[in-house]
């Protein structure tokens, strides 16, 4: 079976099931409200924040900064919560923040293998590969092979660092500045860094690859 | 518990798919089932490991059967009827059979944005000096706890080093059972990849865990 197939076949399962989850979902949410419980409104603007207003950009611009601002690069790397406070991206599941630096000896990749641990006001709700079976069963065991799974390459010889999330510290990659971008902006640089760079699954764009 | 949930270095899942310009939720009941889940954590009372033993602690067979959000919905339902919300029958039935719980807290919509942005610190004021120090080596214990746990099966045993120290936490496995914080000092220890893997264990990889001193033994 391709990999095309496999994702196919994960989705018409999902497919299947969706009407059953989504009518039990709605009776859930009509129960709730009725008992007194929940306000919708309240359902309304958790989902807008998450969906709208906290997201992976959040963790670019702290990247973009630190590279652009060895001030704050320093900040950054000695105490990370306070560094990000800075700029405003603090709260639920970013409470204890580290930040992880990438350099030509080292890459650093991060998983949460028991559930799904994630630093949000960073980066958002985790992507499903995040909190999938394959990605969490690996990237501990055979990271060069997630790696891989991600198109990416890395010399035999860098040493590769994986940090299990199985505690309340999260921690955000802070990948490598491309070269040939002295010199730049910090909006500059923001275009450069994925989501995927900042967990350790990607590499930054280098110059020339953006828009 | 050791569940299916503790997956590190399991095998036969397969590749990771990532899918390209994914949406925040696939669908409007992953957007309800995750609200639902936040706001009643207030009426509910529960503690974020509570919520997160009431996920793993289901067959193996279920767990990796439901999709992310089903087993948040799941694990949404046995917190709920464990506290009387709501009956098991109320749920198949989808409606209310049988009146609310009565004197419970629930959350309003302009609390939303300032109890997501402060976050609730785990952090506490030790009560005891820490009884490890960085660069020290130790030992994780075999433990197998039939509750929860944040010490994965892949590092039980297993030599490692102390890099950080975090400070005294909130200790997950017993503010799980609802005895309190109990806060311990929190480490991330670290391991080389053939003490974890073997023999054939990549030589460049080195993996930490965070761990609560109650799980780390001197060597």
């Amino acid at each position: 079976m391709s990999d095309h197939d496999h994702d196919h076949h994960h989705h018409d399962h999902d497919h299947s099931e969706l009407s059953e989850t989504e009518l039990r979902v709605r009776a859930l949410e009509t129960i709730l409200t009725e008992k007194g419980y929940v306000e919708p409104a309240a359902l309304d603007a958790l989902i807008d924040l998450y969906e709208k207003k906290i997201g992976p950009r959040n963790g670019v611009r702290v990247v973009a900064k630190a590279w652009s601002d060895p001030s704050y690069h320093a900040r950054l790397m000695k105490d990370a919560t306070a560094a990000i406070a800075e700029l405003d991206y603090s709260g639920r599941q970013g409470e204890h923040m580290v930040v992880v630096e990438n350099t030509p000896e080292q890459h650093n990749m991060v998983v949460c293998t028991l559930c799904s641990c994630y630093p949000h006001p960073v980066l958002g709700l985790p992507p499903v590969w995040y909190k999938s079976a394959p990605y969490r069963s690996r990237a501990v065991s055979d990271p060069r092979g997630v790696l891989n799974d991600f198109g990416v390459a890395l010399p035999e010889a860098t040493k590769i660092r994986v940090w299990d999330s199985t505690a309340e510290i999260r921690y955000l990659v802070l990948p490598m500045r491309p070269k040939g971008t002295e010199g730049w902006s910090a909006e500059q640089l923001a275009e450069l860094v994925t989501r995927d760079s900042l967990i350790g699954t990607g590499l930054p764009k280098q110059p020339g690859e953006t828009a | 518990m050791d569940g299916a949930h503790d997956m590190g270095g399991a095998k036969g899942f397969g590749p990771v798919v990532s899918e390209p310009n994914e949406p925040v939720f696939h669908g409007d009941w992953e957007r309800r089932a995750f609200a639902l889940t936040v706001a009643m954590s207030r009426p509910g009372g529960w503690n974020i490991d509570m919520s997160r033993f009431a996920r793993e602690n289901r067959p193996p067979a279920d767990y990796l059967g439901k999709s992310y959000f089903q087993i948040w919905l799941a694990g949404l339902e046995t917190l709920m009827v464990e506290r009387g919300l709501v009956s098991p029958e109320e749920i198949e039935a989808g409606k209310v059979l049988s009146p609310p719980k009565p004197n419970v807290n629930t959350l309003s919509p302009q609390d939303v944005v300032p109890i997501i942005r402060r976050g609730a610190s785990t952090e506490r004021e030790p009560r005891t000096p820490a009884m490890f120090a960085v660069g020290e080596t130790v030992r994780m214990k075999k433990i197998h706890p039939p509750t929860h746990t944040r010490l994965p099966q892949y590092v039980r045993g297993h030599l490692g080093t102390i890099e950080l120290n975090h400070g005294a936490h909130v200790f997950a496995d017993l503010n799980s059972l609802g005895v309190g914080e109990n806060p311990q000092w929190l480490y991330t220890v670290r391991f080389d990849g053939p003490e974890l893997w073997g023999a054939d264990g990549d030589p460049t990889l080195s993996v930490s865990v965070d761990a609560w001193e109650s799980y780390l033994e001197r060597v």
